[in-house]
């Protein structure tokens, strides 16, 4: 009898054990997308970046120098090629305006507009609006385990909580140790694939893991995306609040 | 004969004016139909090789490919020395090089910031270098409305109701918001010279003409440009010509198998024009046959109705010796007669008819509202020598086909029974 408990007791064990493990395996999408979002944090900073159009015709490259407060504010100046130096945006909460010393305009981008590409590049007006917390925008689910770039990742599949969402579902690779988007699918409501994020490297800066590589994808358009590299970044950067108002763009 | 005949026409009416009035009928609408159709197909022909298709186009493959979207990160570059190519190679044609554009026209208050904005269809063209065939293919002279055509570097023409819609006028400020040849956005200020109606609802929507070199700083397109259109001389299309020329030049590029190698095309190739071309060059054949089906019918109709009522004549004209052939014939005779008089009076109204259409025309702006295809608000006729002698085709042929069937009855009379035909 009491050998008939003892064998109970570990086939319960076992069981217990194993759905421990399950639940190890497959955590809540939410909580996962959750740490990524907070990975991405909220500080000031100051980045310079190269943007690399691959296009049908060849390649360019737009050098620009961003002020960012926050999750809503930030400010960016075109620094080359000369045609596109001197060109400024600024985005504040949902509206963003752009700037640019040969019509000396100031130009709200809204409505259709907003669907146009960022200097030619893969990326839109749209993209850059964009609230980078994902938690805030999707459902997430766990859709499995996948290694990409050489790490383990949890595939997360998102579905868009509201209707006025640029992507209606999305599905991200979320590296399983930094917490860090290295993979990205985003779709229409149709299904149809709009376009796809790769993050070729992530490096280590003021104790965080910042993706400094990353390929963006328009999958509506030919050429070979557009290659976007993080030279230099500052964090908890000291900006001035003139910085994030119209009167700096002119 | 011909004497005798008319003579029975005239004091006959009941045998000849049913027929007559069929013939002018019938006459006078095909006449009418031709020139009108005639005319239409040449105003959209004229229209859509004036301000889109050229009687050739050259562009590169990859553009010609999506030409609808009017892509100019997939315009020719260097295109300065193709011109000069094409003029040297091709000296018959006219060549002037084009950008299509689209955006938005922005138009900025004291301060600088949007006062009112519309979306606009772009056409860069050679405005500036004197000479220039521009002016008189878009007609820009007379559609100027306010102000004048542009004369300096940085002026552009605004379509009227367009820059009505914006409030502006000449020596206003209207900067462009479009997208540069690299995809990049591009916002360029241009002065507003003046204001144009084209009498072409897609191009009175929303268009701004600009001058080529003007648009090529402003969408980063240097030494670059959609598209190069050839023009015949005297302004007339001719298919096969144009055919041969494109057929031609495209071998000559054949080597290079580039995206971006050049290549020419015809004005029946873009569009669908070539199938609206084709199908109003089937729309006479099948209006011909009809009319002519039709009217033969109805003149057969009257030929019967006229035998029964002349039995008898036909009968005492058998018996006196006349022989069935020459009865016959006198018949079709008739018939000819009354389709030359009837084609005559009837070319005469339906070219009346056409001249008014030509001079006149036909308003249907109110159906073009959201027409994207080229073509004048107003339609009119033309009238061409074809129309003086089209309507004499069913006008005889009718005439000719009803009293040849209606007359076959003749036959059928025996000269041997006509005298117990009289007794009864």
């Amino acid at each position: 009898m009491t050998k008939r408990i003892v064998l109970i007791l570990m086939g319960l064990a076992v069981i217990a054990g194993i759905v421990a493990a399950g639940a190890v395996q497959a955590p809540d999408g939410e909580a996962i997308l959750r740490r990524a979002d907070e990975n991405m944090g909220s500080d000031n900073k100051v980045t310079t970046s190269t943007m690399t159009i691959h296009g049908r015709r060849g390649s360019r490259s737009v050098k620009s120098k961003s002020w960012i407060r926050g999750r809503t504010e930030s400010f960016t100046e075109y620094l080359d090629p000369p045609r596109e130096r001197g060109t400024k945006m600024l985005k504040l909460e949902d509206q963003l305006w752009t700037y640019t010393p040969a019509s000396d305009r100031t130009i709200l981008i809204s409505g259709h507009m907003l669907r146009q590409s960022v200097m030619g590049s893969d990326l839109s007006y749209e993209d850059m609006m964009e609230d980078p917390r994902l938690a805030k925008l999707y459902a997430a689910t766990v859709a499995g385990e996948e290694a990409t770039e050489g790490r383990e990742c949890w595939v997360l599949d998102l579905v868009s909580r509201g209707e006025d969402i640029a992507y209606f579902k999305r599905k991200i690779w979320v590296d399983k140790e930094r917490y860090v988007v290295l993979r990205e699918e985003r779709f229409a409501k149709s299904g149809k694939l709009l376009k796809t994020t790769e993050v070729k490297s992530v490096d280590r800066q003021g104790g965080r893991w910042v993706p400094s590589r990353i390929v963006f994808k328009d999958a509506l358009k030919e050429g070979q995306g557009t290659e976007f590299v993080l030279e230099s970044i500052e964090f908890d950067a000291a900006i001035p609040d003139h910085v994030f108002t119209k009167a700096s763009l002119r | 004969m011909i004497r005798f005949l008319l003579k029975g026409l005239l004091r006959d009416r009941s045998r000849s004016l049913l027929p007559f009035l069929t013939v002018i009928l019938g006459s006078m609408l095909t006449v009418v139909g031709f020139s009108w159709i005639n005319g239409a197909i040449s105003t959209i022909i004229e229209a859509s090789a004036n301000f889109s298709a050229g009687h050739v186009k050259v562009m590169t493959r990859a553009y010609a490919a999506e030409a609808d979207q009017a892509p100019n990160d997939l315009a020719m570059m260097g295109v300065g020395p193709l011109v000069e190519e094409l003029r040297r190679d091709h000296p018959s044609l006219l060549w002037t090089p084009r950008i299509k554009f689209g955006g938005l026209i922005d138009i900025p208050d004291e301060n600088g910031e949007t006062r009112a904005q519309g979306p606009a269809a772009g056409l860069g063209v050679d405005l500036l270098t004197p000479g220039s065939p521009e002016r008189k293919l878009l007609n820009l002279d007379q559609a100027v409305v306010r102000g004048r055509l542009p004369e300096r570097p940085g002026e552009v023409l605004l379509s009227d109701g367009f820059a009505a819609r914006l409030g502006v006028g000449p020596g206003s400020t209207a900067t462009l918001i479009g997208a540069t040849m690299y995809g990049g956005m591009s916002v360029h200020n241009f002065t507003v010279s003046g204001t144009v109606r084209f009498g072409i609802t897609a191009m009175d929507r929303g268009a701004i003409v600009a001058d080529i070199a003007d648009v090529q700083a402003a969408l980063d397109m240097e030494d670059a440009a959609g598209e190069v259109l050839g023009f015949e001389r005297d302004s007339l299309y001719r298919k096969k010509e144009a055919a041969a020329l494109a057929d031609a030049f495209n071998a000559a590029h054949a080597e290079d198998e580039g995206e971006f190698a050049p290549e020419m095309v015809t004005l029946h190739d873009q569009g669908g024009l070539g199938q609206t071309l084709d199908f109003a060059s089937s729309i006479y054949l099948l209006m011909l046959i009809l009319f002519i089906l039709v009217m033969s019918i109805v003149l057969w109709n009257a030929g019967l109705m006229g035998s029964l009522r002349r039995y008898g004549e036909f009968g005492i004209r058998l018996a006196l010796g006349e022989d069935h052939g020459r009865l016959y014939r006198s018949l079709i005779g008739e018939g000819a007669i009354v389709g030359l008089l009837g084609s005559t009076a009837g070319t005469a109204l339906g070219l009346a008819a056409a001249y008014y259409l030509q001079r006149k025309g036909l308003y249907i702006g109110g159906m073009m509202k959201n027409a994207s295809m080229l073509i004048t608000d107003v339609l009119r006729a033309r009238v061409t020598p074809a129309s003086y002698v089209i309507g004499f085709i069913p006008g005889l042929a009718a005439t000719f086909l009803g009293k040849a069937a209606s007359g076959i009855g003749v036959y059928k009379r025996q000269t041997s029974v006509l005298a117990k035909e009289f007794e009864s």
